[in-house]
């Protein structure tokens, strides 16, 4: 992978790792907050940034010459959300009746 | 290029280049590797098969007198488990896959050689471990595995058997992994995906399900072996777990299993008719995406083996809607094989008579299927030999018989050597009418009521005639499977040479030698035709298809 | 066995080049895309873990909080920190690889699995300290008298919290299992660099291990918070 400067690169590593960093204090600090059900949710989302930005930056991902390797991604992701969603369409329901 | 008559010198091939049982065991020729494979998953074949004669001899007489009913238990089981995972999973991707998805798309090898060989020398790992499993005690769950009897009453050799199918999924991971990469960026020149047989695009479909479905069930199989080892409960309900857990978790994986199993065959069965129908299968795209799409559908609809099991009522209704969206793909394909034998010039060599089986017993073997999706009707024959008769249908109804068929078509290029027609031919209708005889009995039992898993039905002995006819059935059957295991044996001496391309088909590899040498093309082929060309193989010359045997 | 003395396509004599890739890209890409598969079964085989967790989170909410109590979240937030820092390494030695600076890819490599040894350090504390609470799963476990979360009047099921410390030691002990995975493949990465085969030219070992060890990063920013942080408001 050829870059025309040294420091570009090297700019958004550091930024991403800042970036984690904050985002891991953020998420142990707001959990000591009470927003109720909003809790999993908030500490979902922060970890799922996170989780892009490693996937973006320090794996390359957003610099790939194909979007076939976003495609593996997205297709993994869209699979264990199956797993999930339809396990709790089992679970979340059983009560309902 | 020159056919092969009876030269005395043999043209260097991939059998001859090198001879040694250590050529063999280090091998990263993937044809070789797809060799190794066809002896292991034929010799788990026997054993499977094996099982399955002692489960229908138990089975001629109502009482449970062959066997007792825990070892019974104990066959059922391990029928299940080697069949399964030992040789439908592993038989077309592994043997023909292997051996023709370089080939069809013009590559010198897989993407991974050496993981190639790793992935045969992890099945054998887990087929040492399974062998040991059954011959110090065996198994009695089931194939499903199901807890907490799994995790905490059983008192048979759960974990190992466990962790043989966990050793093996690895197995068929790598495989599934090094089709998508080799697909993806190996295709010759010229070769676009439009262009790719698809009996490409089905181990495609087949191997994202191997990928993304085998570590699901790897993962529940530890949980298996961790609950029954260390006595946790996350399964068992007297200590707050929830047995549903376990089901959910293995049928996400076994459901698109099946899958796995029956795609190839798809594939297969597409190329075979093509070929001895000498036309182009109609609706090439449709075919195509309908692999694509019954592998995505194949990971909505696991629940529906749950439907009494226990899960909430609408749960059951979204897994019964999903599994009659997922039959709609696999029709396509039915009514594209069909449109393409129509007014197509056909030939019924062995390979084709296989196909011909397929398609009945695939559209029976689906169509029942459907019955099974169905919320009422599944209430009443779920757990009876309706459901044995349904995925049997399937699996060796379809996916066998695919098998059966693409190792005849493929049988001269693999060996160089042509088997005898004439057996081949008496061979496919033993095999059509065994199975028929074996199975369609079953149908009819498990709607009169006839549960799964009992040795004893001295309750229902009316039901012992079906019963009798089954098994004769599965002797039957037995002997159509014995005679290909004979007459390839045979033509490997004495079989006459076979040419390039015996039956005039289309594809990359028939336009290499039979056997092909060990880096498949003399050159690399460039592509510039559309696939099938049939119109274009026949309309020259206007030659028959030669009737080889 | 690769025996080709003559490769085909003749472009180069490149040793790395394998005699079934026509080109160095070409392998290069298909190296990089069999990783990301591979890591995508990875996914699914955490997946099947996190399906289990989430659905007895579900179930057994305020049990789960109790049992999630008693874990130590800064030692959590340190580690996840920790893995953070080790995935800069990483991406600086491979940068360091394309800028042909052997010295300092070397230092990051090493580095990075020091930073992976903290990890595995820290992981053994946590451990330790739950054999000594009775919190680990089976015939010593206790955990009576728990309070529930913003029920302080509720005790926490023992058997449910029995079941999230079983979670527990599966979920980070099948991490921590690929963490020693990613030692051995580090090491062997760091021989191969000691010994000179990464260039700005070839380096494609580095980026795949690399690949690998962000992945075991992303479980741990996921699992972190799913274990450590259910409910902990005053």
């Amino acid at each position: 992978m050829s870059d025309h400067s040294k420091s570009s690169p090297l700019k958004s590593y550091f930024s991403v790792w800042i970036a984690l960093l904050v985002g891991t204090f953020l998420t142990y600090e707001i959990a000591k907050v009470d927003l109720g059900v909003f809790n999993s949710a908030v500490a979902l989302i922060i970890a799922t940034t996170k989780a892009l930005l490693v996937a973006l930056f320090f794996m390359h991902l957003k610099g790939a010459s194909e979007r076939l390797l976003k495609l593996v991604v997205i297709c993994t992701i869209f699979f264990l959300f199956i797993l999930l969603a339809l396990s709790m369409a089992d679970y979340g329901t059983r009560l309902w009746s | 290029m020159a056919t092969a008559t009876t030269q005395p010198v043999e043209r260097e091939n991939y059998l001859n280049k090198e001879y040694g049982v250590g050529s063999w065991l280090l091998t990263t020729d993937h044809k070789r590797i797809a060799l190794l494979y066809l002896i292991s998953i034929t010799f788990f074949f026997f054993i499977g098969g094996f099982f399955a004669l002692l489960i229908r001899l138990e089975l001629l007489t109502p009482a449970s007198d062959l066997v007792q009913a825990d070892t019974y238990n104990k066959l059922f089981t391990m029928h299940g488990q080697v069949m399964v995972f030992f040789f439908l999973i592993p038989s077309i991707p592994a043997v023909l896959g292997n051996f023709l998805v370089p080939m069809m798309i013009g590559a010198k090898d897989l993407a991974f050689p050496r993981i190639n060989l790793l992935s045969w020398y992890i099945y054998i790992v887990a087929g040492i471990l399974i062998l040991h499993c059954m011959l110090t005690g065996g198994v009695d769950t089931g194939w499903t595995f199901y807890t907490p009897f799994s995790t905490a009453f059983s008192n048979t050799k759960v974990i190992e058997a466990g962790l043989a199918i966990f050793v093996s999924g690895f197995s068929s991971i790598l495989t599934g992994l090094n089709f998508v990469v080799t697909i993806h960026r190996m295709r010759a020149p010229g070769m676009t995906w439009s262009r790719l047989p698809l009996f490409i695009w089905a181990h495609y479909a087949t191997s994202i399900i191997q990928i993304l479905g085998t570590p699901v069930i790897a993962i529940t199989l530890v949980l298996v072996v961790a609950e029954r080892a260390l006595h946790l409960g996350i399964f068992d309900p007297k200590l707050g777990g929830d047995p549903l857990l376990f089901q959910h978790l293995f049928w996400f994986y076994s459901h698109p299993a099946v899958y796995i199993m029956i795609l190839p065959s798809m594939g297969v069965v597409t190329e075979i008719i093509a070929c001895f129908s000498r036309k182009r299968i109609f609706g090439y795209s449709f075919v195509a995406f309908s692999s694509i799409a019954i592998a995505v559908f194949g990971f909505l609809v696991w629940a529906h083996h749950m439907f009494v099991a226990g899960i909430s009522v609408y749960a059951a209704v979204i897994f019964s809607i999903l599994s009659y969206a997922v039959a709609v793909p696999s029709a396509v394909k039915v009514f594209n094989w069909t449109a393409t034998l129509y007014k197509g010039s056909i030939h019924y060599d062995a390979p084709m008579l296989y196909a011909f089986g397929f398609l009945g017993l695939f559209t029976m073997g689906g169509l029942t299927g459907l019955f099974l999706a169905a919320l009422g009707v599944n209430v009443h024959v779920h757990d009876t030999y309706f459901v044995i008769a349904h995925f049997h249908y399937i699996m060796v109804g379809g996916a066998v018989m695919g098998y059966l068929g693409g190792m005849h078509f493929w049988w001269p290029k693999i060996s160089g050597k042509l088997y005898p027609e004439g057996w081949a031919r008496l061979a496919a209708l033993i095999v059509f009418i065994g199975f028929n005889l074996t199975f369609f009995p079953q149908f009819v039992l498990g709607y009169l009521g006839m549960p799964r898993r009992y040795a004893d039905y001295s309750h229902m002995p009316e039901f012992q005639v079906l019963n009798v006819l089954s098994t004769a059935g599965a002797t039957v059957l037995g002997v159509g499977y014995l005679l290909p295991m004979l007459y390839f044996l045979w033509s490997m001496r004495y079989g006459k040479p076979a040419p390039d391309n015996p039956w005039n088909a289309a594809g990359l590899e028939w336009k290499s030698t039979s056997p092909p040498p060990t880096f498949n093309f003399e050159e690399e082929p460039v592509v510039t035709w559309e696939a099938y060309n049939y119109d274009e193989l026949d309309a020259p010359n206007k030659q028959e298809v030669p009737i080889v045997g | 066995m690769s025996d080709s003395s003559v490769a085909v396509h003749g472009e180069t004599n490149d040793p790395a080049l394998r005699h079934h890739f026509a080109t160095e890209e070409q392998q290069r890409n298909a190296s990089s895309l069999g990783m990301w598969i591979f890591l995508g079964t990875e996914v699914m085989f955490f997946g099947g873990l996190f399906c289990a967790y989430l659905i007895y989170r579900h179930s057994y909410f305020g049990d789960f909080g109790a049992a999630s109590k008693s874990i130590d979240a800064a030692l959590g937030g340190t580690n996840t920190a920790v893995l953070i820092c080790s995935s800069l390494t990483v991406v600086l030695a491979i940068w360091a690889a394309q800028t042909a600076q052997r010295t300092l890819m070397i230092a990051m490599l090493i580095l990075t699995m020091l930073f992976g040894l903290a990890f595995l350090g820290i992981k053994g504390k946590e451990y330790k300290d739950k054999f000594v609470e009775h919190h680990v799963p089976g015939a010593s476990f206790s955990f009576e008298h728990e309070e529930i979360p913003g029920h302080p009047d509720q005790f926490a099921n023992p058997q449910h919290a029995e079941i999230f410390f079983a979670l527990y030691f599966i979920m980070t002990g099948l991490h921590a299992l690929h963490m020693i995975v990613g030692l051995g493949i580090f090491t062997w990465l760091l021989i191969m660099a000691w010994k000179g085969r990464f260039t700005p030219h070839y380096h494609t070992p580095l980026e795949i291990g690399g690949l690998y060890w962000h992945f075991v990063d992303i479980v741990w920013i996921y699992l972190f918070p799913l274990l450590y942080l259910i409910d902990r408001h005053p």
